[in-house]
């Protein structure tokens, strides 16, 4: 269990963006009437993507929108640990994934390049720009190790290709996502061993097939109600 | 041939994203081919072709999916049905469902569809861990296609109405826990609930509802268009079929591939992850399902194959066929170490045994991989170990005893070797902490 607080300093007011708004009312309707509290994670989701963090006015506002009590909503917030209950930074939030996998791989040694550049995990930064800190398993153990930066996946990384990484963040730059020894997905090192049989992909296998095992004719009755 | 599969016999046909993700490209691939034909039958015909496919859950457990559709109810009533896809991969070494999920999501949404009408459902939800944020654009993205081409929803070509809705978790391990999704689903902290009530019979909304793994649903198509034999043909009597494998740790060349289930863990190490990191000498351990199931050493690694049967035989698992391997140079306490870390901080707080116990056993775990621990502390970790297993309403605490029991039962003598280091070493006598002060 991971014990996490609001924090200590938090806005006056908090007001959704209309895109926001939009959004969460959009996702509100995927579910049954009454059951909009189904879309708590998602709003908060939202609010922390307007805001950067999630703030103690975003809970009361989120609360209201989807009609629950204040205190499911903090619950919420506080249970789930993608959700930034403190400011990060403006340039980056930086995780990097240390469980067994990636530690096996080298996780450590980015562990400690974010720990020279910027001091203590979970900390903003004093110019405000990086915040850093270590996540549990991401689900992206092939490509190991790997750091989430705003959001998206960084991968097969090592302390010179990460430092780089961060450089480019820290210039302004917009990395593109994935891994940084140009592997295709989660192939192998030098390209993929399977799925090379060039008959897979030649439209043969749109030809229209015939279902084995059929029953002698589909009955009646399996015609879907309007 | 690399494996024991042949391309021709591969489900997962763009599993590295090579190829067009899109509908376009997954219907030149096969999907969405005769799907009106499958979903045309009965229920009761889908759920005899799964079971006589022989399928078992890809998301761990491997229950026999045939069956577990048959536990739904046979005739709608006031309460809907629901499907709930489980797309919370976060089991450390997990990371096949995401190759799904971004490269060929078009397999899932058919097979959500199919796997619908199995159980008269009308309405899939597929719950994303929520920081698969790329996997869940392009899987947003591939519904709203076959949104588009009228192949799901409302009056959609199939003739099975038909909704299939993506939401997301906010990183909480527990949430793969089919109840604790449940929970999270109805916007609530991921805390499991108490079975029975079953999902079948009460789940999400209190509704009957079904809960599947990504991997089990998007195989559900081919297997019809194929076969159940065909897919049963792969295998042995209780395992069947093809599945996908993920490889970490220290390999030569980590990755994800689909292979035939029963493949020995040797070949799926030199074949498809080439080699371990040094030759196959220099194995020390394999962990085959994801970390929270034991270890097998090396002297086994020659026979084992990846089978539910063979694996549980040698006091390991399946689990999710994602394996993690160490070599000779792993520190296998500190990695056991980090996976206790890995529960202590996943843990949900709801069982007492789990929210002590995870903690206690990796502060103990910690001291074991300095060596500082004392002796007896070995079997005193052995015995809350085994406390805390089977004693909590979730599989959350038996996965945290199980890696730790793995290391104790094949590498106790490494622990004891490193306390006895320790012990050893210059200026440590009893009362050297009284003296230094």
């Amino acid at each position: 269990m991971s014990v996490r607080r609001l924090a200590q300093v938090q806005p006056e007011s908090f007001t959704f963006a209309p895109a926001t708004l939009k959004r969460i009312k959009e996702v509100m309707g995927h579910f049954p009437p009454g059951r909009q509290q189904s879309a708590v994670i998602q709003a908060l989701w939202l609010v922390q993507k307007q805001e950067g963090w999630v703030s103690e006015p975003a809970i009361r506002a989120v609360a209201e929108l989807l009609g629950m009590a204040t205190i499911r909503v903090l619950e919420v917030a506080t249970f789930y640990t993608m959700f930034m209950l403190e400011p990060v930074g403006n340039v980056a939030l930086i995780q990097v994934c240390g469980t067994t996998p990636c530690q096996t791989r080298g996780s450590e040694e980015l562990l400690a390049v974010c720990q020279r550049r910027f001091g203590p995990s979970n900390h903003l930064t004093k110019d405000g720009k990086f915040y850093w800190q270590e996540v549990e398993c991401m689900g992206a153990c092939s490509n190991a190790p790997m750091a989430a930066i705003n959001d998206y996946y960084y991968e097969d990384l090592t302390a010179e290709s990460f430092e780089k990484l961060i450089d480019d963040f820290a210039a302004g730059k917009k990395p593109k996502p994935g891994s940084a020894t140009k592997r295709q997905g989660a192939a192998p090192e030098g390209g993929p061993m399977t799925l090379v049989d060039p008959k897979l992909y030649d439209g043969s296998l749109a030809k229209k097939v015939k279902i084995p095992n059929l029953p002698g004719k589909p009955p009646k009755a399996a015609k879907a109600p309007a | 041939m690399v494996g024991i599969l042949a391309d021709k016999d591969r489900i997962f046909l763009n599993i590295y994203g090579v190829h067009d993700w899109g509908l376009e490209g997954a219907k030149n691939r096969g999907c969405w081919n005769g799907t009106a034909d499958i979903v045309a039958q009965t229920p009761e015909w889908i759920c005899d072709q799964i079971k006589a496919s022989g399928l078992r859950g890809r998301g761990g457990a491997g229950f026999a999916t045939g069956l577990k559709w048959t536990f739904m109810p046979k005739q709608e009533s006031e309460r809907p049905h629901y499907l709930l896809v489980n797309a919370d991969e976060s089991e450390p070494g997990a990371c096949k469902d995401r190759e799904i999920l971004r490269h060929d999501p078009h397999l899932l949404i058919e097979g959500c569809l199919i796997a619908c009408k199995a159980m008269r459902a009308h309405t899939a939800y597929i719950y994303i861990r929520g920081e698969y944020v790329h996997e869940r654009e392009r899987l947003l993205a591939a519904i709203k296609q076959a949104y588009d081409a009228k192949l799901i929803g409302k009056g959609n070509v199939h003739g099975w109405d038909c909704d299939v809705r993506v939401t997301h978790g906010g990183g909480a391990y527990i949430c793969g826990d089919e109840t604790a999704l449940m929970e999270s689903f109805e916007g609530k902290k991921g805390q499991p609930r108490l079975k029975p009530p079953f999902p079948a019979g009460a789940g999400i909304y209190g509704c009957p509802t079904t809960v599947n793994n990504v991997e089990t649903i998007a195989v559900v198509g081919t297997i019809l268009r194929r076969g159940a034999e065909w897919f049963a043909g792969f295998g042995t009597e209780k395992s069947t079929g093809t599945k996908l494998f993920a490889g970490s740790g220290h390999l030569n060349k980590p990755c994800v591939v689909e292979d035939a289930v029963g493949i020995s863990v040797k070949q799926l190490i030199e074949d498809h992850f080439g080699g371990v990191r040094g030759g196959w000498s220099n194995l020390k351990a394999v962990i085959p399902g994801g970390i929270s199931v034991r270890m097998i050493p090396a002297d086994q690694c020659d026979e084992a194959i990846m089978t539910y049967e063979d694996l549980q035989a040698r006091g390991s698992g399946l689990g999710t066929g994602t394996m993690i391997v160490f070599d000779k140079d792993a520190d296998l306490v500190k990695a056991i170490a980090r996976a206790a870390y890995f529960y202590k901080h996943e843990s949900c707080g709801q069982c007492t045994p789990c929210r002590e116990g995870t903690g206690w056993m990796w502060r103990v775990m910690e001291r074991m991989v300095t060596g500082e621990a004392e002796m007896a502390e070995i079997d005193l970790l052995l015995d809350v170990a085994s406390q805390v297993e089977g004693h909590t309403i979730c599989g959350l605490g038996d996965a945290a005893a199980w890696p730790i029991q793995g290391l104790f039962r094949h590498f106790r003598h490494e622990v004891e070797e490193r306390i006895t280091q320790y012990r050893a070493r210059p200026g440590s006598y009893a009362g050297a902490s009284i003296a230094a002060e």
